[in-house]
């Protein structure tokens, strides 16, 4: 990794950092857990040998939030499942990183109704948009890929919701 | 049946002060009772040999703004015995509107008129459990009735 031999500390610091980025982005257990048809897609792009997550070293969907990194929104967020939802994501342990998959979970898609949260970003600090209705397992593993670089990069430092 | 009665003549023949207005929609026949009467009518149509109406399919409300009364509850009845179907509708006013549960007759009620008070604010008396059962139980308003806003009313434009 060469972390000698650079002199003063703040080369060490920045490399360290680089370690840390590169373990987290390398094995981000996902929250397994889905909302409506977008789930489905999370499924195939998880549990089968055709896409086959586990290249990226997230094949291990943690079924509990305090095991899981990363929360995948995955389909319509309705009124009476956001409780659930947030509580979800507040117990899940920090660095914590969310994606939006779907026009659903991004704005609330075809459902512009009275019982639909209008996009999860309202309530949750989103890093990845992802579009499709839903998204098709490579444009999924697409948004997974481009976490994975800006986490690698420091740019989605995982934020939470105590800021 | 022996004589070829059809059910609407057999009930208005058996309640002809509870039997308000009758029809039929592509050979599907249905009566509007009076709800003080609803409960009688409902036991005869379930009790009787003839009729045994024995299975009900599902309670719904239909909101019928501007008109008054506004309200109709709409109970679809099947019988095992016959494999007939029969629709028994009762209307309410925007007012009071509550009207007897048939829990008593059909267990099955139960969650039907649980939903129909959810999202219709139909009241219905006497029925053992009736709060939400579909939205939040903090939910305000009743969302499929014609006057409430489609987005919700946090929502304006």
């Amino acid at each position: 990794m060469g972390v000698k031999g650079k002199g003063d500390g703040s080369v060490l610091l920045t490399q360290l950092e680089w370690l840390v980025n590169w373990s987290r982005k390398s094995s981000m257990w996902p929250l397994g857990f889905g909302l409506a048809c977008c789930a489905l897609e999370m499924i195939a792009t998880a549990g089968g040998s055709r896409f086959d997550i586990a290249r990226f070293g997230m094949e291990v969907f943690r079924p509990s939030p305090r095991q899981a990194d990363l929360m995948i929104v995955a389909g319509t967020v309705s009124k009476k499942m956001l409780p659930a939802v947030l509580r979800l994501y507040e117990q899940m342990a920090d660095p914590k990183w969310v994606i939006a998959m779907g026009a659903c979970a991004s704005t609330g898609g075809v459902f512009d109704t009275y019982a639909v949260v209008q996009g999860i970003d309202q309530y949750l600090p989103v890093d990845v948009y992802i579009p499709g209705c839903p998204p098709r397992p490579e444009a999924l593993l697409h948004g997974i890929l481009r976490l994975h670089e800006m986490v690698q990069k420091g740019i989605a430092r995982g934020a939470s919701l105590r800021g | 049946m022996s004589e070829e009665r059809t059910v609407v003549e057999t009930l208005q023949e058996r309640f002809p002060q509870a039997v308000e207005e009758v029809g039929e929609f592509r050979g599907q026949s249905w009566v509007v009772v009076r709800k003080e009467n609803l409960l009688e009518v409902c036991s005869f149509l379930r009790d009787e040999p003839e009729l045994a109406f024995d299975f009900l399919s599902f309670v719904c409300g239909v909101d019928y703004l501007p008109r008054e009364p506004r309200f109709e509850v709409v109970y679809q009845l099947y019988s095992t015995k016959s494999h007939k179907r029969f629709r028994v509708k009762t209307r309410v006013n925007s007012q009071d509107p509550t009207v007897p549960s048939v829990t008593s007759l059909w267990a099955t009620a139960d969650w039907h008129e649980r939903e129909t008070f959810d999202l219709m604010g139909i009241h219905f008396q006497n029925h053992p459990d009736l709060r939400r059962i579909l939205l939040p139980s903090d939910w305000v308003g009743h969302p499929l009735r014609k006057d409430y806003p489609l987005r919700g009313p946090d929502r304006t434009s």
